[in-house]
């Protein structure tokens, strides 16, 4: 039983990658490109630097999608998250910026003020579906936008310029940890604040899977009205649980902001498109601990893989299709793995229940 | 008591970001300040090899990184560059993967990289230290770290808004509702110069007109690829009551043509003359372009490499050295607006009149 459950895990991705894999190679021949290339290619080891970019982007990625797990496990939809850590960047990168907090507790502060701003713009969305029926999914699209353009402004508005762009103040040097030099010889560090993603994925763990409150939740999660029954208050969770998935999502830019880019000020200074990707790696990892970061760092792999596919004259557009295939291709082939179980489990009450009952007329 | 919370807080710190509680700070002690070095030509080794790494939007745009393109390929007929690869920003990618395809690109052998829009700027002043025999060029560039030179980078930038004043003032000579309307892509310092070129050539023909301007995204680079925004932009402008919208929004202005199809009006292109690469409908709303010869500065940049001195530091063509201007390919300009705008032509570039860059 353990080890076909195991198994159910481990096969549907696997023949997923490997299905989107073969779908995109067909793209690429029908369009004229070579697809032996294609292959080749995106199976090559990345190169040192690559290497650091896959490390700090999964991390990023794998924190986005967290976020939006915490969510998807009571049955919320946060689209939202997108909005969410674009808040919380700027927010925090203008009190980091403010060098309010002197040295590395800049740091730490800048964290707290990130997560409640990020938690602070999710339960826009919670209130308004808690008190007024809202879908969370219509208001957070609208946040996300809102998000954007504000940020935009503000950084207009109370930023300095540098070259074409406004950005936030740069944070002292005594607030800029160091990284970890995985290569001496490559540019470019796994950034500090990476480990965000490790202790925020011990901690959702241990939330969802040892603690009260994470069973709450997920039996919420699978159903409102048992919750109810068992005397969970269901508009409370919704606001408990948004929060905390905006907290999370506030520290989604936070590696590369204190890693590398010291600033905020979007489109250069800030990496938009982070939240919804985190939404399709929580949906590849099925909201469990360890495959979302498993799908982190595919989907890390697959685009740190772009430029060299590039080299070989292969569009950058042909890493977005496998990526969208293979989160397709995951929910496709855990639906059929699940249908087969469930066929497999009423055969075998089924035969369970004959052999009573021939038992009984015998 | 208090001395110990104090001590927790620090230990906390340091647990947290794991890194011992290093900073770049004590980093920065031991750089030594050298001294500001002459730049010498960069030595470029063996045949010239370009790499071309285009802004988001890529090739195909009909605007600004096509105007590259056409320079690249000039440079392959003219200076018979044999290698030659191309490479795209994907949307939303971050700054590493920026710098990882140049780096790529300079790997493979490429001695000669240009970045194709600004957004190249800060990803090349980090890898151009590292690939001292490489010559990078950055269209619109800018130097993020200015006083620290890179004697490899040539720094490509154009007085956009004189070739806006211009195709402002033909707007506005050619108007007859009296009302024009401005289309940027993303609300930022360089699209401004070309709102405020643009709205100051129309006041300076007719100072009675109207200029309505706006922008199609605030931050978001998307606004360089979004024709259906370029186009509710326009339609927005031409029901408002005007008549001809100048766009400086890249691939986004084929929804601006598309608009003044819809709305029976006319539109002035960008970057490219966008006449030559308009569809049969759109070709007859389109009055004039903003040249931008982005071609012209591509081309020059690898012209001066295999020549073997590439260029280095700022250069910014202007009016008066043709890198830019306005495109009369339709005849859709009078005979009096064309000898009216070179006289404001004259102005400029004798310095009577100075444009401003800020609207």
């Amino acid at each position: 039983m353990k080890r076909s459950s195991i198994v159910g895990a481990i096969v549907p991705p696997l023949v997923a990658v490997l299905g989107a894999m073969a779908a995109t190679s067909l793209v690429i021949a029908v369009s004229g490109g070579s697809a032996v290339d294609f292959v080749a290619t995106i199976f090559s080891v990345p190169n040192e630097r690559v290497l650091i970019t896959i490390i700090n982007q999964s991390a990023m990625l794998s924190l986005s999608a967290f976020a939006a797990a915490i969510c998807f496990r009571m049955g919320l939809f946060n689209i939202g998250v997108e909005g969410q850590y674009t808040v919380g960047a700027c927010a925090g990168a203008f009190f980091a910026g403010s060098g309010l907090v002197p040295g590395p507790l800049n740091i730490l502060v800048t964290l707290v003020v990130a997560m409640l701003a990020g938690a602070g713009y999710a339960l826009i969305a919670a209130l308004l579906k808690v008190g007024r029926g809202v879908s969370e999914v219509i208001s957070a699209i609208m946040l996300n936008y809102i998000a954007l353009t504000m940020a935009g402004y503000l950084v207009a508005r109370y930023g300095e310029t540098s070259g074409y762009t406004y950005v936030t103040a740069e944070i002292p040097p005594s607030s800029q940890p160091l990284g970890f030099n995985l290569f001496p010889n490559a540019p470019g560090d796994v950034w500090a604040l990476s480990t965000l993603a490790v202790i925020v994925g011990v901690g959702y763990w241990f939330l969802m899977s040892r603690t009260r409150f994470g069973f709450d939740l997920r039996a919420t999660g699978e159903s409102t009205s048992a919750a109810l029954a068992s005397g969970v208050s269901v508009g409370r969770m919704v606001l408990i649980v948004m929060a905390l998935s905006g907290a999370v999502a506030g520290l989604v830019w936070m590696p590369a902001f204190f890693g590398s880019v010291h600033s905020f000020g979007p489109p250069e200074n800030f990496q938009a498109g982070l939240g919804f990707t985190g939404l399709a790696v929580a949906l590849l990892g099925r909201n469990r601990t360890i495959g979302i970061f498993v799908g982190a760092v595919l989907f890390a792999f697959l685009a740190g893989q772009s430029n060299a596919l590039q080299q070989e004259g292969i569009a950058k557009e042909v890493v977005d299709i496998t990526q969208g295939i293979v989160v397709l291709a995951v929910v496709v082939a855990y639906a059929v793995v699940g249908r087969r179980r469930a066929q497999a489990e009423q055969e075998r009450v089924a035969r369970q229940l004959d052999a009573e009952r021939e038992g009984v007329s015998a | 008591m208090r001395r110990l919370a104090k001590y927790g807080v620090a230990v906390a710190t340091c647990g947290l970001i794991l890194s011992a509680c290093g900073t770049a700070a004590d980093d920065e002690d031991n750089a030594n300040d050298e001294v500001e070095a002459k730049c010498d030509p960069v030595q470029i080794e063996g045949d010239v090899k370009v790499g071309l790494a285009y802004d988001v939007g890529g090739r195909g745009d009909q605007s600004f990184n096509d105007s590259a393109y056409a320079g690249l390929e000039r440079a392959q007929t003219e200076l018979g560059i044999a290698e030659v690869t191309e490479g795209e920003a994907a949307q939303d990618e971050p700054e590493e993967v920026r710098e990882e395809r140049l780096r790529t690109f300079a790997d493979a052998g490429h001695n000669v990289i240009v970045g194709v829009g600004f957004a190249y700027s800060t990803a090349i002043d980090t890898v151009a230290p590292e690939y001292p025999n490489v010559s990078f060029g950055v269209i619109d560039g800018f130097d993020p770290t200015e006083d620290d030179v890179n004697c490899n980078v040539a720094y490509l930038g154009f007085a956009e808004h004189e070739g806006s004043y211009l195709v402002g003032a033909a707007a506005a000579l050619q108007s007859e509702t009296g009302q024009l309307g401005f289309v940027g892509g993303v609300n930022n310092p360089l699209i401004q110069k070309f709102e405020a070129g643009f709205e100051a050539g129309a006041k300076a023909a007719d100072p009675d007109v109207e200029v309505t301007s706006t922008y199609i995204e605030e931050k978001d680079t998307k606004g360089f690829q979004d024709p259906a925004g370029g186009k509710a932009a326009a339609q927005g402008l031409y029901s408002e009551g005007a008549d001809i919208v100048f766009h400086a929004a890249g691939a986004s202005g084929s929804g601006v043509f598309d608009a003044a199809v819809e709305a029976d009006m006319l539109a002035i292109g960008v970057d490219s003359d966008q006449f030559l690469t308009a569809s049969e409908a759109q070709k007859p709303r389109i009055l004039t372009s903003m040249l931008k010869r982005v071609d012209t500065a591509t081309f020059g940049f690898i012209e001066s490499a295999v020549n073997g001195e590439p260029d280095q530091g700022f250069t910014t063509f202007t009016l008066a050295d043709e890198g830019v201007g306005y495109s009369e390919s339709g005849g859709f300009l009078t005979p009096e607006t064309i000898a009216e705008l070179e006289k404001y032509k004259a102005d400029i570039i004798s310095g009577d009149v100075e444009v401003p860059t800020e609207p």
